[in-house]
């Protein structure tokens, strides 16, 4: 689906990725785990193309699309959620969601963004990510977990075939970690999902493979259980915290 | 950015017959005076495209205006079918060869750099002959389909300056509600992400960018219609810092923000030169407090 | 004809270092502070009015020079104290609309003292000569003098940047505002003497450039604008950019009035395009 072949990112002197080489597949949850600094978040970066890479190739169905704009990565079927979220504050969910829907709609610039078709499709996303019932609530209002879902139904909204989720879980408590599991779980089933992720418990949950970074590299990579008895994991990064 | 409510669209309705009906009893003068705040109106109306509709804040409006001016000019004051496209159609150009550079930048590059293009049209017709030179040039009134005598002139410019206007901003309302102008909207809210999800922000924005010029060029069409005459000052990037002044005046969340405070910076610059001989300063002042005080504008918008 | 350009590109280097002395404040204010500012060109406008004054009413043009830096300094921190801090946080567009007020307030207040006239300043006594340079070519020695006092406060600006405590503080603000308070530095006091130092030399630019040209109303507005593409050119925040650029534009505006008179206000802005599609960040590559 998308893979990338040595990919590097460069910042001055800091090797931010290094050589890192991965591949997406349809239906198959990839989680990157590793300590902070160790380069997931600027690989997401790469892949939606917020950084252009200093090295390397991402395929995506067949094409090198590492110098392509991100938007034109957007537009080809890459969704992300960010870290920090990141929607536009100042309007309702429903628009953030709608807006999402239309960027690759392929109804005219010129139509009316009432559109009952944009409107049905991001009120789809709405339901599936649980967040109906906030659809007329400002963005900039959301409570931390409502924002989370949110960040999710944007990138849902677009209709991905790729999913680069940046910690999604950041910050939420378990109760409000469950039904994004869920969902997690549920989006793989018809998406390439790359996750991102800090909460190791989650990570075993519902990754079908596990990639370890450090210091940019990737360290290992391998199914959830070879990963979790790898010693070189646990030297590197599971034995400091786990 | 807010289109009226309907009881505010209906209070403009009525504003613009109040204006309609002004033949029946206004003077000349102040059939006058509302021509240059319907022109300035136009104006700022097109810069608002830019601010409140996609958030991007140009100093060098004033450039596409005057290029709309001075297109009727140099194309030797032909009837207004002929002059008003080919102003929008000049302005548009211009517009698009700026544009594409001016956007590669953000944010204070962008404000400084679309001033040092809007300056750069300024010199062109204030440094050459091109366009009758530094002092500008008297013309002929491009012909509207009837002829204007020295009695029916101010009232039917108001009426074509009115017309213009209403027909702008209706069409700026339709626009803000299609999808194309949601997309402006998220861009001014969060371009990143708004690219992120696959919207071509650079393209979006340089159409808004291209629309704008070609209305301000419009604009500059109307204004030597009105005025009969064009100079570099038409150009000047003064006229542009006003034609901000008059969206934060009105507000800058509203469509309809601009027109309310091209009408307010009208009277008080009316005003100003009528009560003292130093109308800079009563300008000035206003500018000063509306910027520290009339956060909302006129029309209670920010956003 | 040689002679000719050799005067040309003296002209041209003058001209780029006075733009430096606006354009280097201009830069630092808004990487600094994050302002806007359009009255830098009134401030020296208000320079080149004092030295008029100043010469008109005691005879001693030199005495303008401390009194512009003197008097920027204090005007700065005035306008930074009462109205430039509270803007900083604020929308680009409300910087704009605040130092376009300021713009007119200062335009009315040259009208209301001085009038609308145009003035001349005449060349410093004891400077009103002409020094041979090379071969028969002699050249103004207040025009070299001009450019020494530039070049010395150039040096100065380097020197202070590059190598004080303070000039560390304000290069890590440019680059990144929030530095200031993880470096534990008194953020206020920085941006009071950004505001303050490109104030005067906004001032002190405007009294030595009285003698060369005129002394008219709105002549600060041909300097703003170059001293923009100056910043646009050099990038953000960039002293050494600033340099370089006001160099750029220096020249090239001498060269195109010199030689191809209609083209002159035109070439500037077409550099300004070349450098942006090369460079979409300025030459020193940040924005």
């Amino acid at each position: 689906m998308i893979r990338s072949e040595n990919l590097t990112r460069r910042f001055g002197g800091l090797l931010a990725v290094d050589g890192v080489s991965l591949t997406l597949e349809r239906g198959r949850l990839h989680a990157v785990i590793g300590p902070n600094g160790a380069g997931k978040s600027t690989l997401i970066n790469l892949l939606s193309g917020e950084l252009p890479p200093t090295a390397g190739r991402i395929l995506f169905d067949g094409q090198d699309i590492a110098r392509w704009p991100a938007w034109k990565r957007g537009q080809a079927g890459i969704g992300r959620t960010f870290q920090h979220s990141n929607a536009m504050r100042d309007m309702s969910v429903l628009e953030n969601t709608r807006l999402a829907v239309q960027a690759r709609s392929g109804i005219g610039l010129f139509r009316s963004a009432q559109n009952p078709r944009l409107i049905q499709s991001a009120l789809a996303a709405l339901h599936r990510t649980g967040l109906t019932g906030a659809a007329k609530a400002e963005a900039g209002t959301l409570s931390h977990g409502q924002a989370r879902l949110l960040e999710i139904a944007m990138a849902l909204a677009g209709a991905p075939s790729v999913l680069l989720l940046d910690e999604p879980l950041a910050g939420l408590g378990p109760e409000e970690t469950a039904p994004i599991v869920a969902l997690l779980r549920d989006l793989a089933r018809d998406h390439a999902v790359l996750l991102v992720e800090h909460d190791m418990d989650v990570v075993f949950a519902v990754a079908a493979i596990v990639t370890v970074m450090d210091e940019g590299r990737v360290l290992a990579t391998g199914d959830p259980h070879a990963i979790r008895t790898s010693a070189a994991v646990r030297d590197a990064y599971l034995g400091q915290g786990a | 950015m807010i289109v009226a409510s309907r009881t505010g669209q209906a209070l403009l309705g009525v504003a613009a017959l109040a204006i309609a009906s002004m033949p029946f009893w206004a003077s000349s003068w102040h059939m006058q005076l509302v021509s240059t705040a319907l022109v300035g109106a136009l104006l700022a109306l097109s810069l608002q495209l830019l601010v409140g509709g996609t958030g991007l804040v140009s100093l060098g409006q004033a450039g596409f205006f005057g290029l709309g001016a001075y297109t009727v000019y140099l194309l030797g004051s032909p009837p207004v079918w002929i002059a008003l496209p080919a102003a929008m159609a000049a302005a548009g150009a211009a517009a698009l060869l700026t544009g594409t550079l001016a956007l590669r930048t953000r944010g204070f590059f962008f404000l400084m750099t679309s001033l040092a293009f809007g300056q750069m049209m300024f010199f062109a017709f204030h440094d050459t002959g091109l366009g009758g030179g530094s002092d500008g040039q008297f013309i002929a009134r491009p012909f509207l389909g009837f002829a204007l005598s020295r009695q029916n002139r101010p009232a039917a410019l108001l009426l074509a300056n009115l017309t213009v206007l209403t027909i702008v901003y209706a069409a700026l309302c339709w626009l803000m509600g299609t999808a194309f102008g949601h997309a402006l909207q998220g861009i001014r809210s969060n371009e990143n992400r708004m690219a992120a999800m696959g919207h071509n922000v650079q393209r979006l924005k340089l159409a808004a960018f291209v629309l704008s010029g070609a209305l301000a060029g419009l604009a500059g069409h109307m204004s030597v219609l009105t005025d009969g005459f064009v100079n570099p000052g038409l150009l000047d990037w003064h006229r542009s810092a006003e034609a901000l002044l008059m969206i934060l005046l009105g507000g800058i969340g509203a469509l309809h923000g601009p027109i309310l405070g091209a009408f307010a910076l009208t009277a008080v610059q009316e005003a100003g030169s009528l009560l003292t001989d130093r109308p800079r300063l009563i300008e000035g002042a206003v500018f000063l407090a509306a910027v520290l005080f009339l956060r909302h504008g006129l029309a209670g918008r920010r956003r | 004809m040689l002679a000719g350009l050799l005067a040309q590109v003296l002209n041209g280097v003058q001209y780029g270092l006075l733009l430096f002395l606006i354009g280097s404040g201009l830069t630092l204010i808004f990487g600094v502070m994050g302002v806007i500012n359009l009255a830098h060109g009134s401030l020296f406008m208000i320079g080149a009015y004092l030295a008029f004054a100043v010469a008109g009413a005691t005879g001693q043009f030199w005495l303008a020079l401390p009194l512009a830096i003197i008097g920027g300094a204090a005007l700065g921190t005035v306008l930074e104290r009462l109205l430039f801090r509270r803007f900083r946080t604020r929308p680009h567009m409300d910087q704009v609309l605040l130092t376009f007020a300021l713009i007119l307030l200062f335009e009315e207040a040259r009208s209301a003292v001085f009038g609308n006239q145009f003035h001349s300043v005449a060349i410093p006594a004891g400077l009103d000569f002409s020094v041979p340079v090379v071969g028969g070519f002699r050249y103004s020695a207040y025009r070299l003098a001009v450019l020494a006092i530039c070049l010395a406060i150039a040096a100065g600006m380097v020197w202070l940047i590059e190598r004080t405590r303070i000039g560390s503080a304000i290069r890590a603000a440019a680059e990144n505002a929030a530095m200031l308070d993880l470096l534990g530095v008194d953020a206020t006091r920085i941006h009071r003497l950004v505001f303050a130092g490109g104030t005067a030399l906004a001032m002190l630019a405007g009294a030595l450039a009285a003698p060369l040209q005129s002394v008219y109303p709105g002549m600060g507005d041909g300097f703003l604008i170059l001293s923009f593409i100056v910043v646009v050119i050099g990038g953000l925040g960039s002293v050494a950019g600033a340099f370089w650029g006001a160099l750029l534009v220096g020249m090239t505006d001498t060269m195109a009035k010199a030689y191809v008179p209609q083209a002159g206000g035109i070439a500037v802005c077409a550099m300004m395009a070349a450098v942006l599609i090369w460079r979409p960040a300025g030459l020193s590559g940040r924005g």
